[in-house]
C-alpha cells in the first residue's frame, strides 16, 4: 500500500481508524439486517421488516433513531457513573476487537505480533462491562443477569481459547496475517490447489469455537443473561435510548468479530485459491471474501440462536467444564501429536 | 417415587447437601424477587413473589386477582343468553369449551336434551377449542424455556382452526354459539371437508413440534426431572386436566364423567405419563392435541342429521333448582354451579375454574428449583389468568 | 453428552420453513425467491384477509322491518342499542276499518365502542330487521364516532351477504336477506 500512496504514518493512521469506525456500525447493521430481521422472519414464516426502504433494509436506521431521540432515564437507585460507563466498556471491547481484523494482505488496523492473543484477551473485557450493568441497574433481574453473565463468559472464555490453541499450533504462529498466509500457503496431502484451511483438520476445534462464541455472545442456547422470558432483559433491563443501542450493536458487532476470527483462524480469510498471498488485488477482494465467510459463519451462529431453547445456568456450566473444556485439551494433545509426527 | 432413578435421586440430595455447607460457612442473606404481574412468562398478570436464596426459590406464593372481571356477580343480572355471551370470556383460547357446562346445567335444570346432530356438532367445536387451546401452548412452552421460534408455527397453525370456527359461529375467539336447547345455528355448507384438512395439517403441526421441541436434547434436559409432582399429591391439590394425567392418574371426564355429548360414541383414548414432570405435562398434551385431531375427524365422519335445536320457548325461564355439571376443558375440569330460582336469568352461578386448583400447587412444587425452573414449572402447568381471576 | 440427531432435526425443520417461505414456487421457478407470497402473514394494509361470511363484523339494520319493538336493546348485555320512536296512526288496511297505530322509529344507534358483538340483538328480533355483516373497518379516532345512527346502519345493510347453504343432513333452511 505504501508504493501506492506516500502517506505520513498519522495519515495512515488516521485512515485506518476512520474506515474501522465506520465499518463497525456497518457490520452489525448487515448482520442485524439480514440475520436479526429477514432469516428469523424467514425462519418463522414471516416476513419481517418490509415497510422501511427497499425490502426493510433502512430499518434499523429508523430504528437507531428512535433510540437516538429517546429520553435518557435512569433508576433513582442506580449507581449513575458506573451505569453510564457500562455499555461504553462494552462497546469499546468490540472497537479493539476490530483493530487486529484483517481484511486484506496489508487492510488491517495493526498487524499485532500477538494477533489472536490480544484478541481473546481484548474480548473479555465486555464480562466486566455486564457485571458494571448488571450491578449498576439497582434491578433484582438485571442482578441475577450480571451475575449469570460474569459465570458463563468466564467459563466459556476458556474453551474459546483452547479451541484456538490447536489452529495456533497448526500455524505456528499468534499472528493474524500468519495464519492466514499458513492456510494459503499450506497443502493437503502434497495438493496445494486450495491450500489447507484449517476446517478440514481442526474440525473439532471450529465447533467447539461456535459453541464458546455463542456463549460469549450471550446467544441462546447459552443466553440466561438476557433470558427474556425469565429475567425481563437481563442486564439491559434498565438501559434505554442510546445506551441500550450502544449494547446492541456492541452484541452484533462482536458477532461480527468473532465470525471474522473464525473464518480467518480456519475457513482461510481473505485468501481465495488462485491468488498469490502478496497480490494487490486482495486488498480490494479481502474484504468481499471475508464478508462472504463471514456472513456463512454468522448464518450458523444465529440459526442455532432462533431454533433452540436455552440451557439453565447449572447446565451451561457442567456443559463447559465437563465437556467442552477436555474436549478442547484432548483437541490441543492430538494436534500437537500430528505436529510433530508429520 | 416418581420416575427419577435412585442414582439422580442421590445425586440431586447430595448435591443440596453441598449447597448447604456452602450455605452455611458464607451465610448470604435472601432476597424477594417479585416475578410480577408484568411478566412476559406469567401468562397475564399473576404475580409470584418469590423468597430467593442465591438462585434457588426458598418460598414462592402465587398473589392473584390482578384480572378479576366479576364474572360470577356480572351472571347474577344477566339473562342466560347474556351470560353465554360473558363466560366466553373466561378462558379465552379454550372459547368454545367455556359455554358448554353452563348450558349443560341449564339443560339439566329445564329437563331438556339437545338433538344429536347438535350434540355432535357441540363435541366437535369442543375438540377444535381444545386443539387451538393445546397449539398455543405447545408454541409457548418453547417461548419460557427460550425456543423463540415454534411459538410462531403455533399462532400459524392455530390460525386454521381458528378460521373454521369463524367460518361456523361467526366469532374465533368469542364463539357463542351455544344455545339452551341446541346450538344457534348449522354448520354452512363444504366446512365438514375443510376441516378434516385442517386437521391433517394439524397433525402435521404436531409433528413438527416433536421435531422441534420434545426431540430436543436442550429441551428435555431443561424439562426432564423439573416440578415432579406425584400422584397423590395432585390429587390432593385438585389439580386436573393434563396436570394430573402427566402425573399418572388415569382421569378424563370426558370418558368418566360425560354429560351428554358425543364422546361415548366414537373410541378415542386417554394418555397419561408416569413421571410427573414439565416434560411429561408437554407430552401428554401434545399427545392430546393430536387425538383430538383424529376424534374430529371421527366425529365429521359419523355426524347424524337432524334439527339442531330442542323445542324450547322464545323466552326462556328455567325452573327453579341447582345443577352442577363439569367438563373436560383444555385446561382442565371447568364446572358451572348454577342456582336458578325460576327466573330470565340464574340467581347465582358458581365458576369452578381448572386455573385456579392449578396454581394453588406452586407454593409446594416451587421449593428449591432454581428461577429458570420457576418459569418452566408455570408454563407447563399453563393456566390462562382470565381462568383463573374470572 | 447430547446425541446430535434431535438437535440436528430441530435446525432442520427451522432450515424447512426458511426455505419454504423463500422460495415458495414450484415447478421450474422454485429457485426464485419470492418471499411475499411464501410468508403466511397478510401484509394488511396493502392485502386484506377476506372474513368468511358469517363473520361479525357489524350489524346492519333493515329499518323497514324494524318496529321498535325494543327487544334487541332489552336483551343486549351491554345496553349499547337506543332506541326511540313514537306512535303514528296509519290508514286501515281495507276500507272502512279502524286506524292502526303504527310505531316510527326515531332514533337506533349502537354504540360500537360498548358493543361485545355477541349477536344476541340480531338474534332475538323477530321482525328479521338486523342482520350481521363481516365489514370490520370502520375503526374512528374519536370514541363518539363509533356511535353509528339509524342511516349509517342502513349503509352496512348493502355489505351484507347472503345467507350460505348448510352442511348435508341439515334440517334448518336458509333465510333470505331484505334488499
Amino acid at each position: 500500500m505504501n508504493e501506492l500512496l506516500a502517506l505520513v504514518y498519522w495519515q495512515e493512521t488516521a485512515i485506518k481508524l476512520g474506515v474501522a469506525l465506520a465499518v463497525i456500525p456497518t457490520t452489525s447493521l448487515i448482520l442485524v439486517y439480514l440475520f436479526l430481521f429477514k432469516m428469523m422472519a424467514f425462519m418463522q414464516s414471516r416476513l419481517g421488516p418490509n415497510d422501511t426502504g427497499p425490502y426493510g433494509s433502512l430499518q434499523l436506521i429508523a430504528e437507531a433513531i428512535k433510540f437516538l431521540q429517546k429520553e435518557d432515564i435512569h433508576p433513582s437507585q442506580a449507581d449513575r457513573r458506573v451505569f453510564r460507563m457500562a455499555p461504553v466498556v462494552v462497546l469499546a471491547s468490540t472497537f479493539l476487537l476490530y483493530v487486529v481484523l484483517p481484511a486484506g494482505p496489508d487492510a488491517i488496523v495493526e498487524n499485532l505480533d500477538t494477533g489472536i492473543f490480544y484478541a481473546m484477551a481484548v474480548s473479555s473485557l465486555s464480562v466486566l462491562g455486564i457485571l458494571m450493568a448488571g450491578w449498576a441497574s439497582a434491578n433484582k433481574y438485571a442482578l441475577l443477569g450480571g451475575l449469570r453473565a460474569a459465570g458463563q463468559l468466564i467459563a466459556y472464555e476458556l474453551p474459546l481459547i483452547l479451541a484456538v490453541m490447536g489452529v495456533v499450533i497448526q500455524a505456528g504462529t499468534l499472528n493474524l496475517q500468519g495464519i492466514v498466509v499458513a492456510q494459503a500457503t499450506g497443502e493437503i496431502f502434497g495438493w496445494g490447489a486450495i491450500g489447507h484451511p484449517f476446517i478440514l483438520t481442526q474440525f473439532v476445534g471450529l465447533f467447539i469455537f461456535l459453541i464458546a462464541a455463542q456463549a460469549e455472545l450471550t446467544q441462546t442456547p447459552f443466553d440466561m443473561p438476557v433470558a427474556e422470558t425469565e429475567l425481563v432483559g437481563g442486564f439491559h433491563i434498565e438501559y434505554t435510548g442510546f445506551r441500550f443501542l450502544l449494547f446492541f450493536m456492541a452484541e452484533f458487532g462482536t458477532a461480527f468479530a468473532f465470525s471474522a476470527l473464525a473464518s480467518v483462524m480456519f475457513l482461510g480469510g481473505w485468501w481465495i485459491p488462485g491468488f498469490d498471498v502478496d497480490d494487490n488485488i486482495l486488498n480490494i477482494l479481502g474484504p468481499g471474501v471475508m464478508l462472504g465467510k463471514i456472513l456463512l459463519i454468522a448464518f450458523l451462529i444465529f440459526w442455532v440462536r432462533f431454533t433452540y431453547p436455552r440451557l439453565r445456568e447449572d447446565q451451561l456450566q457442567k456443559f463447559a467444564w465437563k465437556f467442552l473444556i477436555p474436549l478442547s485439551l484432548v483437541n490441543i494433545v492430538l494436534t500437537g501429536v500430528f505436529k510433530v509426527v508429520f | 417415587m416418581t420416575a427419577t432413578s435412585d442414582q439422580a435421586q442421590r445425586a440431586y440430595v447430595a448435591a443440596q447437601a453441598a449447597d448447604a455447607r456452602v450455605n452455611v460457612e458464607l451465610d448470604t442473606g435472601d432476597m424477594t424477587l417479585n416475578i410480577g404481574p408484568q411478566h412476559p412468562a406469567t401468562h397475564g398478570t399473576l404475580r409470584i413473589a418469590c423468597q430467593l436464596d442465591g438462585e434457588q426459590v426458598i418460598m414462592a406464593e402465587p398473589i392473584m386477582g390482578y384480572m378479576h372481571r366479576g364474572y360470577e356477580k356480572l351472571c347474577e343480572v344477566r339473562t342466560y343468553p347474556q351470560c353465554t355471551t360473558l363466560i366466553n370470556r373466561i378462558d379465552w383460547l379454550g372459547s368454545f369449551a367455556n359455554e358448554v357446562p353452563f348450558i349443560l346445567a341449564a339443560e339439566q335444570l329445564m329437563e331438556v336434551e339437545a338433538p344429536p346432530r347438535a350434540q355432535w356438532i357441540r363435541t366437535i367445536l369442543f375438540e377444535l377449542s381444545r386443539i387451538a387451546n393445546l397449539a398455543l401452548f405447545l408454541g409457548d412452552m418453547g417461548v419460557q424455556v427460550g425456543a423463540l421460534t415454534p411459538v410462531f408455527f403455533a399462532f400459524r397453525d392455530r390460525e386454521r382452526v381458528l378460521n373454521q370456527i369463524e367460518a361456523a359461529t361467526g366469532g374465533r375467539f368469542h364463539p357463542n354459539f351455544d344455545r339452551i336447547g341446541g346450538l344457534k345455528d348449522d354448520l354452512p355448507k363444504g366446512w365438514i371437508d375443510e376441516t378434516r384438512a385442517v386437521m391433517a395439517k394439524m397433525r402435521g403441526f404436531c409433528d413438527e413440534m416433536e421435531d422441534l421441541l420434545v426431540g430436543n436434547e436442550i429441551f428435555q434436559t431443561r424439562c426432564r426431572g423439573v416440578g415432579v409432582i406425584p400422584a397423590d399429591v395432585a390429587l390432593g391439590y385438585g389439580l386436573s386436566g393434563a396436570n394430573l394425567r402427566a402425573s399418572g392418574v388415569d382421569w378424563d371426564l370426558r370418558r368418566d364423567a360425560n354429560p351428554g355429548l358425543a364422546w361415548n360414541e366414537i373410541d378415542w383414548r386417554v394418555w397419561t405419563h408416569p413421571d410427573g414432570d414439565s416434560f411429561a405435562r408437554y407430552w401428554v398434551r401434545l399427545q392430546e392435541t393430536r387425538e383430538a385431531t383424529y376424534m374430529v375427524e371421527k366425529l365429521l365422519d359419523g355426524l347424524p342429521g337432524g334439527p339442531i335445536m330442542a323445542k324450547v320457548p322464545r323466552i326462556i325461564k328455567v325452573p327453579a333448582g341447582e345443577a352442577y355439571v363439569s367438563t373436560e376443558n383444555p385446561l382442565g375440569e371447568m364446572g358451572y354451579y348454577v342456582v336458578s330460582k325460576g327466573d330470565l336469568g340464574p340467581f347465582r352461578v358458581k365458576i369452578r375454574t381448572p386455573s385456579f386448583n392449578n396454581i394453588s400447587i406452586v407454593p409446594w412444587v416451587m421449593k428449591g428449583v432454581y428461577v429458570p425452573d420457576v418459569i418452566t414449572i408455570l408454563g407447563s402447568l399453563y393456566f390462562i389468568l382470565g381462568d383463573i381471576d374470572r | 453428552m447430547p446425541q446430535m440427531p434431535g438437535l440436528i432435526k430441530g435446525l432442520g425443520v427451522t432450515a424447512k420453513t426458511a426455505g419454504r417461505t423463500l422460495f415458495p414456487k414450484r415447478g421450474w421457478k422454485t429457485l426464485i425467491p419470492a418471499p411475499q407470497q411464501g410468508a403466511v402473514t397478510v401484509q394488511y394494509p396493502h392485502e386484506k384477509e377476506a372474513p368468511p361470511d358469517r363473520a361479525r363484523g357489524v350489524i346492519a339494520l333493515h329499518e323497514e322491518n324494524c318496529t321498535a319493538c325494543m327487544l334487541c336493546s332489552r336483551s343486549c348485555p351491554d345496553w349499547c342499542i337506543y332506541i326511540e320512536g313514537h306512535k303514528v296512526k296509519a290508514p286501515p288496511r281495507r276500507a272502512g276499518g279502524k286506524a292502526r297505530t303504527v310505531n316510527k322509529l326515531d332514533r337506533f344507534d349502537i354504540d360500537y365502542a360498548l358493543c361485545m358483538y355477541c349477536g344476541i340483538c340480531v338474534e332475538v328480533c323477530p321482525f328479521d330487521a338486523l342482520f350481521w355483516s363481516p365489514e370490520y373497518e370502520y375503526s374512528e379516532p374519536r370514541i363518539a364516532d363509533l356511535l353509528h345512527d339509524k342511516d349509517r346502519l342502513g349503509e352496512w345493510m348493502e355489505t351484507v351477504p347472503d345467507f350460505e347453504d348448510y352442511e348435508s343432513g341439515s334440517e334448518q333452511k336458509v333465510r333470505k336477506v331484505p334488499r
